[in-house]
């Protein structure tokens, strides 16, 4: 590695040889990157690929092990958040840095260096807002906000800091397809004013929209450097993943007749002030039928995953019916019992315990439901410890999970080898009806494609899959039917072939925290 | 109208420890750190103020030792569980069983001996309104600080830039952190307030309360400090509001059993706890406001991941 104490004067940003290691885990080998003012660059890769680690180096709230960094050509250490500020970088977070019960002026407040007063902000960022296309309220508290509310706050921080180069990470994920938009006009006009964008992003078509330059990493490596507009998406795929990402088929079974799962009119009232409440969800899902539910988090899902899966009981036995049967006060195992299987969104802490083996999270899972199979009789139930293992061996080759030793922990899996152990779980079981929450949330794309064959196989072997998630993608590439669920409220399925991106769009609720006088001009 | 107000006067004499206990337990908490160490800081506290009192014969050399000896504690508890990131739960009960100890062993030689009461402090004119003019304005010194500790709290905790900074650290520590504000720092401050706090508590029962030592005279009162704090939903107005009921029901019942109304006496020792949960509870209701002023971080241990 070669040393020089000046970079490129006419980089704004200039990253010489990053490394971070993590104990034995080069999470970053040897990055090199270079932004140049008014530019949007891309920062491309899957979830693992060090992506995340680059930037908190960038922003000074990861140390580097080795490599140097120029700022505007000279070398400099960026040791905490505070400096990085001071330079000029202004970072967004993927996951927000919102306090909840602040409001929205206190947060922007606790941001800014200077001693400003908290009307003052408020006033600064009303006006900030209004020039940016941001609509906000200063006062709101956080807790009320949606979460494409909520990252307007954080961008209207970032800019009130004035700085020169912000990075976002994965802006897009939580936003409609229209605050999608509206942020692209949004980071044009910061690009026109001479600043610079370090985009993160594993979305290949917005990259190709609105990036100048791209900058791939997979698996803490630098595998590309380029100009997005002169690549194809394969071919930026194959720099992100490394190879060919097999391709999901979806022929479309045929649809049968019987109504598998069933929601009636179903309402149920927020547990906490900061949940939402379902109000009168309907939902019949047929034979061989994916209804994907899309939405932007926040809106209902986990509530809407809970009563259907029973973790949540309502009062009227009705509300829901899994096979004709009401089951609406009905627990997990009894509906279990009845055929159905649920996959919840959190992989760890709720649709597994990470420090027990993976054996033992199956039987846990099923214990009822395969009572026969994994228990021996008598008032202890004793586990058969052989019959368990056979199974687990079983999903694992089933679902391809790559995982070290015979029977690990699920905390010693990557995110998708688990995700993949847990939708193989009820798979396994041949489940007539299937409920799954955000699948392939945080997973690798080449799990993904594998969870999502999984799904539209079952499907075409004549069960009823309700997919819920965020992903659109996801959604139009697995479901036959598609509804939108917005502030606890479902709307109708509609087949998936009739969708579009717009439609679902205004169906999410359009552009949160506006006028709805002016989304009905949208609409129009 | 004598009685009265003497009555009305040992009302605020009962509430004054519970008050500037719960005070700083709640600057602690708000910063995201549950010390359950309170007890221990106050009887620590308690027994310095007086055996620095009898050494030296001066009372504010003796309260301002117990408050030394309230952050001494504190200093401790917030090495184990801010730098060595113990459990704060477990550190804060082996603090008070070490307050509890140690404050016996140091006041082995002073107990039943008689101390010296703090004086008055009276405020001229103030102090001649009818009923409440010698209530609030002919008090000892750690009176005053107390009732000026609720409105200090307050107005730092809502109206200052650190206050904010603190609130925002009990929220979200991680966050703070990436915004890069102190979060070990700021807890380490206050932690030590509380600790003072405790501390000044524990000079008052000594000093002012019950002038004399006797072993584990804190009695109990660091644990309603913690509840009150919990009751109140984190807000100063409100623990003011439980401490004063609780000396108010405390002082009360004890005139009841005096005359003897024939209600058990069990019933009514039990009565100032019962009440003032109640109360709290009741005002306490708008589950909203109680979830955004609780602090979601409390408890915790932060280690930044550099």
């Amino acid at each position: 590695m070669s040393h020089h104490d000046t970079g490129d004067e006419s980089c704004l940003l200039e990253v010489r040889g990053l490394t971070k290691m993590f104990g034995e885990l080069r999470a970053n080998d040897g990055i090199d990157l270079e932004i140049r003012s008014s530019e949007i660059h891309a920062l491309l890769g899957e979830n693992g690929a060090g992506k995340s680690t680059l930037v908190k180096m960038l922003f000074g709230s990861l140390e580097p092990t080795a490599g140097q960094i120029f700022w505007k050509g000279k070398s400099v250490q960026i040791t905490s958040p505070g400096q990085a500020r001071a330079l000029g970088i202004g970072m967004v977070f993927q996951h927000f840095s919102l306090f909840e019960a602040l409001t929205v002026a206190e947060n922007i407040a606790l941001s800014m260096d200077q001693d400003v007063t908290i009307e003052g902000i408020s006033e600064r960022a009303a006006v900030l807002s209004h020039e940016y296309g941001l609509p906000l309220d200063p006062n709101a508290h956080v807790a009320d906000l949606s979460v494409g509310e909520r990252q307007r706050i954080e961008i209207v921080r970032t800019l009130l800091q004035n700085p020169e180069l912000i990075i976002l990470d994965e802006p897009t994920s939580v936003l409609t397809p229209q605050e999608a938009d509206k942020l692209f006009e949004t980071l044009e006009k910061i690009r026109s004013e001479g600043r610079s964008v370090l985009y993160i992003s594993h979305r290949l078509e917005e990259v190709q929209r609105i990036c100048d330059r791209a900058t791939v990493l997979r698996h803490g490596k630098l595998t590309g450097d380029c100009d997005p507009r002169a690549e194809t998406p394969a071919s930026l795929a194959r720099m992100m993943v490394g190879s060919d990402v097999k391709s999901v088929s979806n022929t479309g079974g045929k649809i049968g007749e019987k109504i598998l799962l069933e929601a009636n009119d179903l309402s149920a009232p927020a547990r906490t002030p900061f949940a939402v409440a379902l109000e009168n969800i309907n939902l019949s899902v047929r034979q061989g039928e994916i209804i994907g539910i899309a939405g932007v988090a926040g809106n209902g899902q986990s509530e809407l995953f809970d009563v259907l899966s029973g973790e949540e009981r309502i009062a009227r036995d009705d509300g829901v019916k899994i096979n004709g049967t009401p089951v609406g006060r009905m627990g997990i195992s009894a509906r279990r019992l009845l055929g159905a299987g649920f996959v919840p969104e959190e992989r760890h802490g709720h649709a597994a315990v990470s420090e027990m083996t993976l054996s033992d999270n199956m039987v846990l899972a099923r214990h009822r439901s395969d009572a026969s199979a994994f228990l021996s009789g008598g008032p202890l139930k004793v586990i058969r410890h052989g019959a368990v293992l056979q199974a687990s061996k079983r999903i694992i080759e089933e679902m391809d999970v790559r995982k070290s030793g015979e029977d690990p922990e699920a905390s010693s899996l990557s995110g998708g080898n688990l995700q993949k152990f847990i939708v193989g779980r009820e798979l396994d079981r041949q489940p007539t009806v299937l409920v799954v929450n955000q699948p392939t949330w945080g997973v690798d794309a080449g799990a993904a494609s594998r969870i999502r064959q999984a799904l539209i196989d079952l499907a075409e072997q004549g069960s009823a899959v309700v997919v819920i998630s965020q992903d659109l993608d996801e959604i139009f590439e697995v479901a036959t039917s598609i509804a939108v669920i917005n502030e606890g409220a479902l709307s109708a399925a509609e087949p998936a072939t009739d969708m579009t991106l717009e439609r679902i769009g205004l169906l999410m609720g359009g552009i949160h925290g506006e006028e709805p006088a002016r989304e009905e001009a949208h609409a129009h | 109208m004598e009685l009265t107000e003497a009555i009305l006067f040992t009302i605020t004499t009962a509430a004054t420890p519970l008050l500037l206990a719960a005070i700083g337990e709640l600057v602690v908490e708000r910063s995201g750190v549950l010390n359950l160490g309170v007890e221990g800081m106050i009887v620590m506290g308690a027994v310095v103020a007086f055996v620095a009192t009898e050494l030296s014969g001066s009372v504010y050399l003796g309260a301002f030792s117990g408050v030394l000896a309230g952050c001494a504690l504190a200093l401790l508890f917030a090495f184990m569980t801010l730098t060595l990131v113990t459990n704060q739960v477990a550190t804060g009960l082996a603090l008070t069983i070490l307050g509890l100890g140690v404050s016996g062993m140091i006041g082995e030689n002073f107990v039943g001996q008689p101390g010296i009461k703090m004086d008055t402090i009276t405020i001229p004119v103030l102090s001649s309104i009818p009923l409440i003019g010698k209530l609030l304005f002919d008090q000892d010194l750690i009176f005053y600080i107390s009732i000026f500790s609720v409105f200090g709290v307050s107005w730092f905790l809502f109206r200052t830039r650190a206050g904010l900074k603190l609130r925002a650290i009990g929220d979200s520590h991680g966050s703070a952190h990436a915004l890069g504000i102190t979060v070990i720092r700021t807890r380490y401050l206050a932690v030590l307030f509380g600790g003072a706090c405790a501390g000044l508590a524990g000079a008052q029962l000594s000093l002012v309360y019950t002038p004399q030592w006797v072993e584990n005279m804190s009695a109990g009162r660091g644990w309603i400090a913690l509840a009150l704090v919990v009751f109140a939903s984190w807000r100063p107005l409100r623990v003011l509001a439980g401490a004063y009921l609780f000396g108010a029901v405390t002082i009360g019942q004890l005139h009841a059993q005096a005359l003897g109304f024939g209600i058990p006496s069990q019933f009514l020792s039990a009565l100032p706890y019962l009440a003032t949960i109640v109360v709290l509870v009741i005002i306490s209701r708008n589950k909203r406001l109680t979830l955004m002023n609780t602090p979601a971080s409390l408890g915790q241990s932060f280690v930044p991941d550099r």
